[in-house]
């Protein structure tokens, strides 16, 4: 038997860990082994770090096709979320209607079911976002 | 460095072509670019094929070998290499062919680009599409490839008072010319009023902002430019080739209202031509979605940023306005078969350039350039080509 595919980055999925430049303090999600910035002054001194999973919509959209494995779930909310450390990531927003979502609202993260394999096939989870309170 | 000529051009109708096969399109697109060339195939030194993904459209890898052989120059055994940069594999391919005969290596190449994408399922054709961007971050939790390009015109709209009109009138201004071009998958126009009440595909973009699915192939024929009188009457000559990259994934961006590979591109085709955004008359540009024209209509230098929008609905790159964009019909009216695209954008300027282009000819036009994206932005080709 194979290993599922989706598996590898699993801890990064469930816990929002990323990685700071020990060099010039610049954070990353997900996590890279070089530095954009610094490239060969940053190699050895990238450190893992934890996102509190809060930060603000930076831009989103409804989807209505999806893609096969999102196919039932629309129409629903993907964004690109700026996290209060820095960076910014995609993901889905869920817990509120469409039309609810405006950029810059505050969002925090939660952790739930992304998709499977079919209908017996392995179960993926990971990160999405709703709006906070 | 040899100076490099296009001395032939060849393109299949666009469209759903339920009837022809991946290697039937090429073939076709290929044999019309020899002979519009008068290359035999005795004269072929290489061959470069662009195709982003015929292993998940029709389980096909090895393409550009496959190729090579249903053309008939298995026997000759010339090198055939497949060039895949997602949705810009033709243009890159056709900088690979450039660079190739530039260099001295080989003599004459010839360059090609396809894409069989209607076999599948939309859904499964979506999946696919999605493979340009990063599988692990992006798609994977539910981003399509339109929902990216959605995300970028939600952030144009909100940083620069974009519209949905605006965004509109590029759909209207490209169907405008595809009716034009009797190889193009829509040969019709649309109204405003059809692109703004079509039903949604990712907000706020619709189904009339969005290029099709489609089939099609297209082929070039490059020589040294010192050769190519001998082959043709009407060489076109490539004055500049520039290819830049950027981050896979569309949240790692800079701004995703720029697309910085495009800006570094452009950078360096203006130098290597010594050409100004001024000098050139007609552009095919990336138009995958209505937003990306604009963006790339900002980021080519026709238009300050943050200007594409209001470009557009002024009627500034209509054809024979200021600045002709996409005379074609672009991707979203020609089709967008994502392999063949690259290619298929300088047989369009190519033939503008010879004043073949019949209806949609753009008048008196002497230098034109083809800007070809892959993913959101994560890999820019542009060319510059001058009439001599």
């Amino acid at each position: 038997m194979s290993a599922p595919r989706f598996w590898r980055e699993i801890n990064q999925r469930y816990n929002l860990v990323g990685t700071e430049c020990g060099n010039c303090g610049k954070k990353y999600f997900p996590i890279r082994s070089v530095c954009p910035e610094c490239h060969r002054e940053s190699i050895g001194k990238m450190k893992k770090v934890k996102f509190s999973g809060n930060g603000k919509v930076f831009s989103y959209t409804v989807i209505h096709v999806g893609s096969s494995m999102f196919q039932m779930q629309t129409p629903y909310i993907m964004a690109i979320i700026e996290l209060d450390e820095g960076p910014r990531i995609t993901g889905q927003i869920i817990d509120c209607e469409t039309k609810d979502v405006k950029i810059g609202m505050p969002v925090e993260s939660v952790f739930r079911k992304i998709g499977e394999d079919g209908k017996s096939g392995t179960i993926y989870y990971g990160y999405k976002f709703r709006l906070m309170k | 460095m040899r100076d490099v000529a296009v001395i032939g051009v060849g393109v299949t109708k666009f469209g759903e072509l339920w009837d022809k096969s991946l290697r039937g399109l090429i073939v076709e697109a290929g044999l019309e670019a020899m002979h519009d060339s008068g290359v035999t195939s005795k004269d072929v030194d290489a061959l470069y094929g662009g195709n982003m993904s015929s292993g998940l459209f029709v389980s096909q890898e090895h393409t550009a070998a496959l190729i090579g052989d249903f053309a008939g120059l298995a026997s000759r055994h010339i090198p055939a290499t497949r060039v895949e940069d997602a949705c810009a594999s033709g243009g890159v391919a056709l900088r690979q062919g450039y660079i190739s005969v530039a260099s001295g290596i080989h003599d004459v190449v010839i360059v090609g680009g396809v894409e069989k994408m209607t076999d599948v399922s939309e859904s499964l054709a979506t999946d696919a599409l999605a493979s340009a961007g990063d599988r692990e971050w992006e798609s994977f939790l539910g981003v399509t490839f339109p929902g990216l390009y959605a995300m970028m015109a939600r952030r144009h709209m909100h940083e620069y008072k974009t519209t949905k009109e605006q965004l509109g009138a590029v759909a209207v201004k490209n169907h405008r010319n595809g009716a034009l071009n009797p190889k193009a998958q829509y040969q019709k126009e649309i109204t405003l009023e059809q692109v703004l009440n079509a039903p949604m595909v990712a907000e706020p973009l619709g189904l009339y902002d969005c290029s099709p699915i489609s089939d099609g192939a297209a082929a070039l024929i490059l020589c040294p430019l010192e050769r190519a009188r001998k082959f043709t009457d009407n060489p076109v000559k490539i004055i500049a080739s520039a290819q830049a990259s950027d981050t896979l994934s569309l949240h790692s961006r800079r701004d995703i209202c720029t697309m910085d590979a495009t800006v570094a591109a452009a950078r360096n085709v203006y130098r290597q031509a010594n050409k100004k955004p001024k000098d050139i008359d007609l552009v095919e540009v990336h138009d995958c979605f209505t937003i990306t024209e604009i963006v790339a209509i900002e980021d080519l230098g026709f238009v300050k940023k943050g200007e594409g929008g209001k470009a557009s609905e002024e009627g500034l790159t209509a054809l024979n306005a200021e600045i002709s964009v996409n005379p074609s019909g672009g991707l979203k009216s020609k089709g967008h078969p994502v392999g063949a695209t690259g290619v298929a954008q300088a047989v369009e300027v190519i033939t503008q350039l010879r004043g073949e282009a019949g209806k949609r000819q753009v008048k008196n036009a002497r230098v034109g350039m083809t800007h070809n994206i892959g993913g959101s932005g994560a890999t820019a080709v542009i060319h510059i080509f001058e009439a001599i």
